[in-house]
């Protein structure tokens, strides 16, 4: 199927359209940041803590500077002085920013540290060096347990006077505490959920390339964000932006973690200006799971208060987050979202919330997809308990709780005004593929055999295309070349989210051209316009609406100068297949390279107040977020000899408004999916009672393979948001409703032991402990 | 640390050079001849996207080093188009079944995918899965990966059967 064919009734957008990135991506002529090369470029390596708490006494360098191919090797005193300012776009320059030394001082704060940095001819000797590097720590009582790290003595950041960041809190549980002593039925649970961490497939890097003589800084970066990167870097080195290039042709897979600028990279920005040559720095899988930062770990007491027929009557949570010794950004904002979407996509009518983030010698907290998921894992799972413990189906439960569509716009009990879902229609067409009734039959039969199956089913709504900051808005430059063909400039840049594929979509149907004549130019400051980036499930849309803007100025001149030149009136040019022609009459037209060859090359022929040249750069600002909702339901068996889960069934019913690309949308539904599968039932970032990693290898950290994963089924609902195309995003909803649905369907299976399933992950060994110590035993 | 020389075919050329012993395949490829298409995700065997083709054999080249296939024939994900350019089968299943996201895994995926239909043209859809456990990717969840087996190995029967 070629691409003009993909296209239905003359559009791009909604098609199936084969992917731009993929002719690249498929013959090994990608570029990622390690396969940039520069003349006389040296290689570094990082000499990391092996403490999780440790003060340094003395760093000796010695014996590596003396080996042969060594050029330099950096302590905190050479590079962390040259720090101007270090704050994150999205955060801004007061916020209660954690204190971030590029290189550890004084302390290490967790296993992993970066304490000096060894420049060298290539990565070889560079990591030969390092461990030359004779630091003398003198090991000091770590942090290791977040739960009680907020009374602990032991301080992760002296300076900060307690391992407590930050607290946010909605309505106090107090305040609802008679709700809950007058309701008919009342759930409570404490309910935790275990690190794990984005794992992108190519680690974090950087080429930075520092020019003595005009002062420019150019960098080669494997981020979601290469403007943010510019300016984190110029208040870093107190550089004037422009003297600043970031680029970014191909990413490896980020997640979120490769969003915000840490600390590993800004020691290499501070290295740059001390060495007389281009330095690559690409971490190995050991760092990135070292270092690059962990997500989730966490856990709540969570309640629900029920009247007699099962509605929701209150809810409320106490959240506890473990940030590790340094999270990238400031997370206490973020954890306050866990507490604020708590209620979900249901009819409740009051709500508390409380939320803390605390540091722990741990690796950092980064963001991941759905970086506020417990919200949804907490409330699924408690639903399923209360069903349980109530005598009801967990399905009916829901169903006489979640909103339809009489009731929206629906303000949450925090404040949050939901529009524009159909979180009862994913529901019930989630269920409708399933077939429950049909299900439980099976069920019944395989328990007569011994067979333990079982169903799970989510729900959530979430937050896409943020309206605040600098994430609300988004510019595109379009240039139709002299030959007709189309350029458009956008931040954007490939991280597997498709975004070049969705840029020249939605442009080829906004100028009426065919898609072969669109390319796109992506992920370079000195090209295009400031954009927050690849992060909020924001690409799509936002790309949408910037297109938008972009190609109404460009479309309105294309007509102008194709109405002179046919004498016809420019509300009867159309705009289509690459050609401006009269309306009614196809045959009178001009091809885009006829009019731009007047526009370039003849401008004294065009109508007066028409100027020269094709092209327009605009900027899209959207002053609503959109939400985006949808229901997981699965059923797996659970092997109750070996503890092993198999998932049989994976269908994922979603409400993404209208799709640019079904490919896209359901490759994102999927992976995302597919890494909430992996944190309930392979993956976790776990650390010993030391505080010392212990999963630091591709042996320990199991990523879910082929063999582990359900065919995913789609289903859509289409309800547009309010936003360019009615457009939602759908980057990271996969990763926030998959763990509640695994969970509920391997504790539905576990059901006749009387399982409570309240801590992850679902490894065999928990499994087995799980029926093991289960009252139904 | 005293250098060898080492000699292979890569990709139909020959490539000769003078390297560390403990230089692995992966970076011979990636930093002697220049092909970088072969990536790295691990350096410990277990993610597969560095899998090129030694004498026929699918290898992690980041476990092998240079020295280890001196002499030997070795194809990289830069040798799987055909010479003109036209994807390989497997590449245009890839294409066509949404298989890649970010690509990152991808040229281990392609080699690996290659040699398998090579020796099984007729997998069973759980020889597929076996076959595609010892490549990770986190982009796709696999499911556009597992589709583009199964159409490669139709297209590929068909041109063996034509």
């Amino acid at each position: 199927m070629t691409a003009v064919e993909a296209a239905t009734a003359g559009r791009y957008a909604g098609a199936r359209v084969p992917r731009v990135e993929d002719a690249r991506l498929l013959t090994g002529a990608g570029t990622y940041v390690d396969d940039i090369s520069l003349p006389g470029m040296l290689h570094a390596c990082f000499v990391r803590s092996p403490h999780a708490r440790a003060a340094v006494k003395t760093v000796d360098v010695a014996a590596a500077r003396a080996l042969a191919g060594v050029h330099h090797v950096f302590v905190a005193a050479d590079l962390n002085p040259d720090v101007r300012e270090q704050w994150h776009t999205s955060i801004g320059p007061d916020g209660p920013e954690t204190p971030r030394p590029p290189l550890a001082d004084d302390e290490v704060r967790f296993a992993g540290d970066p304490v000096a940095l060894v420049v060298a001819d290539t990565r070889y000797i560079a990591e030969d060096a390092a461990e030359l590097v004779e630091v003398d720590y003198e090991p000091l009582p770590a942090v290791v347990d977040y739960v009680s790290a907020g009374s602990s003595p032991t301080l992760v950041h002296a300076s900060h006077g307690s391992n407590v960041i930050g607290e946010m809190a909605g309505l106090p549980a107090s305040a609802l505490q008679g709700v809950f002593d007058s309701a008919a039925h009342v759930v409570s649970e404490t309910i935790y959920q275990q690190a794990y961490a984005a794992v992108p497939m190519e680690g974090r890097g950087l080429v930075v390339d520092y020019s003595r003589s005009t002062g420019d800084l150019t960098i080669y970066s494997a981020t979601q964000s290469p403007h943010e990167v510019r300016l984190f870097c110029s208040r870093l080195l107190g550089m004037p932006e422009h003297r600043i290039r970031v680029v970014m042709r191909d990413t490896g897979g980020a997640f979120g973690q490769k969003i915000m600028v840490q600390r590993d990279e800004m020691v290499l920005m501070l290295a740059a200006r001390k060495v007389a040559a281009p330095v690559k720095w690409v971490e190995d899988r050991r760092e990135n799971l070292l270092a690059a930062g962990k997500s989730r770990h966490e856990h709540a007491a969570v309640k629900m208060a029920f009247d007699a027929e099962g509605a929701v009557q209150a809810v409320g949570i106490d959240f506890v987050s473990d940030c590790g010794a340094y999270p990238t950004p400031w997370p206490v904002g973020t954890s306050a979202v866990v507490g604020v979407l708590f209620p979900g996509p249901y009819r409740v009518p009051k709500a508390s919330f409380a939320a803390k983030c605390v540091y722990t010698n741990t690796a950092g907290r980064s963001a991941y997809r759905g970086p506020w998921q417990f919200e949804s894992l907490a409330r699924e799972v408690l639903l399923d308990i209360a069903a349980r413990q109530m005598g009801m189906d967990p399905l009916e439960l829901r169903r006489r709780n979640l909103l339809r569509a009489d009731e929206l716009p629906y303000a949450n009990a925090n404040g949050m005004t939901y529009d524009r879902i159909a979180p009862l229609e994913t529901f019930e067409q989630a269920l409708q593929m399933l077939d429950p009734a049909a299900f439980r039959r099976e069920q019944a039969e395989a328990r007569t055999h011994g067979r333990y199956i079982g169903m799970g089913v989510s729900t959530y709504v979430e937050p896409s295309t943020p309206a605040f900051g600098y994430y609300a808005t988004e510019a595109a430059t379009i240039r139709v070349e002299p030959s007709g063909k189309v350029n458009v400039y956008m931040a954007g840049g490939s991280t597997g989210n498709s975004i070049e594929t969705t840029v020249v979509q939605l442009a080829a149907d906004a100028l009426g051209v065919n898609i072969d004549d669109v390319a796109t130019i992506q992920g370079d400051t000195a090209l295009t316009g400031f954009g927050a980036g690849a992060a909020g499930s924001r690409s799509g849309s936002m790309s949408a609406g910037a297109i938008g803007e972009a190609a109404a100025v460009v479309r309105e001149r294309i007509v102008a100068i194709a109405a002179h030149k046919l004498e016809a009136a420019p509300e009867d040019i159309e705009l289509a297949g690459s050609r401006a022609s009269v309306r009614g009459t196809p045959s009178i037209g001009l091809s885009l390279a006829e009019v731009a060859a007047m526009s370039y090359f003849d401008p004294l022929s065009l109508p007066p107040g028409v100027s020269a040249g094709l092209e327009a750069s605009a900027r899209y600002t959207t002053r609503a977020g959109i939400w985006v909702n949808a229901t997981h339901a699965c059923t797996c068996e659970v092997d109750v000899t070996t503890g092993a889960v198999k998932i049989l069934r994976y269908i994922v019913s979603e409400d993404c408004g209208p799709m640019i690309n079904p490919n896209v949308v359901e490759g994102q539904i999927a992976g995302g999916t597919v890494q909430g599968i992996g944190g309930v039932l392979f993956e976790e970032l776990a650390y010993d009672q030391d505080g010392n990693p212990v999963a630091t290898t591709f042996m320990d950290y199991l990523l879910p393979t082929a063999a582990d994963v359900p065919i995913i089924e789609h289903g859509h609902i289409e309800t547009p948001s309010g936003g360019p195309g009615g457009y939602k995003g759908v980057g990271e909803g996969g990763a926030i409703g998959s763990p509640p649905a695994v969970v509920n369907a391997v504790a539905d299976a576990l059901s006749p032991f009387g399982v409570t399933i309240t801590r992850l992950p679902l490894g065999p060994a928990q499994v087995l402990d799980l029926i093991e110590s289960a009252p139904g035993r | 640390m005293s250098e060898r020389s080492v000699r292979m075919t890569v990709n139909g050329e020959v490539r000769q050079a003078s390297v560390e012993p403990r230089l692995t395949l992966a970076d011979f490829l990636r930093e002697k001849c220049h092909l970088t298409g072969t990536h790295l995700g691990c350096e410990h065997g277990v993610c597969g996207a560095c899998t090129v083709m030694v004498d026929g054999a699918a290898v992690r080249s980041c476990l092998a080093f240079a020295v280890q296939a001196d002499g030997a024939e070795v194809t990289t994900i830069e040798g799987i188009a055909h010479p003109d350019g036209e994807l390989s089968a497997v590449q245009a299943a890839f294409r066509d079944c949404h298989g890649l996201q970010c690509g990152f895994c991808t040229p281990g995926f392609v080699v690996s995918v290659t040699a398998f239909l090579r020796d099984n043209p007729g997998p069973s859809d759980e020889e597929v899965l076996d076959a595609l456990s010892g490549n990770l990717c986190r982009c796709t969840g696999y499911q556009g990966i597992i589709r583009a087996v199964h159409q490669a190995a139709g297209t590929l029967r068909e041109a063996a059967g034509a």
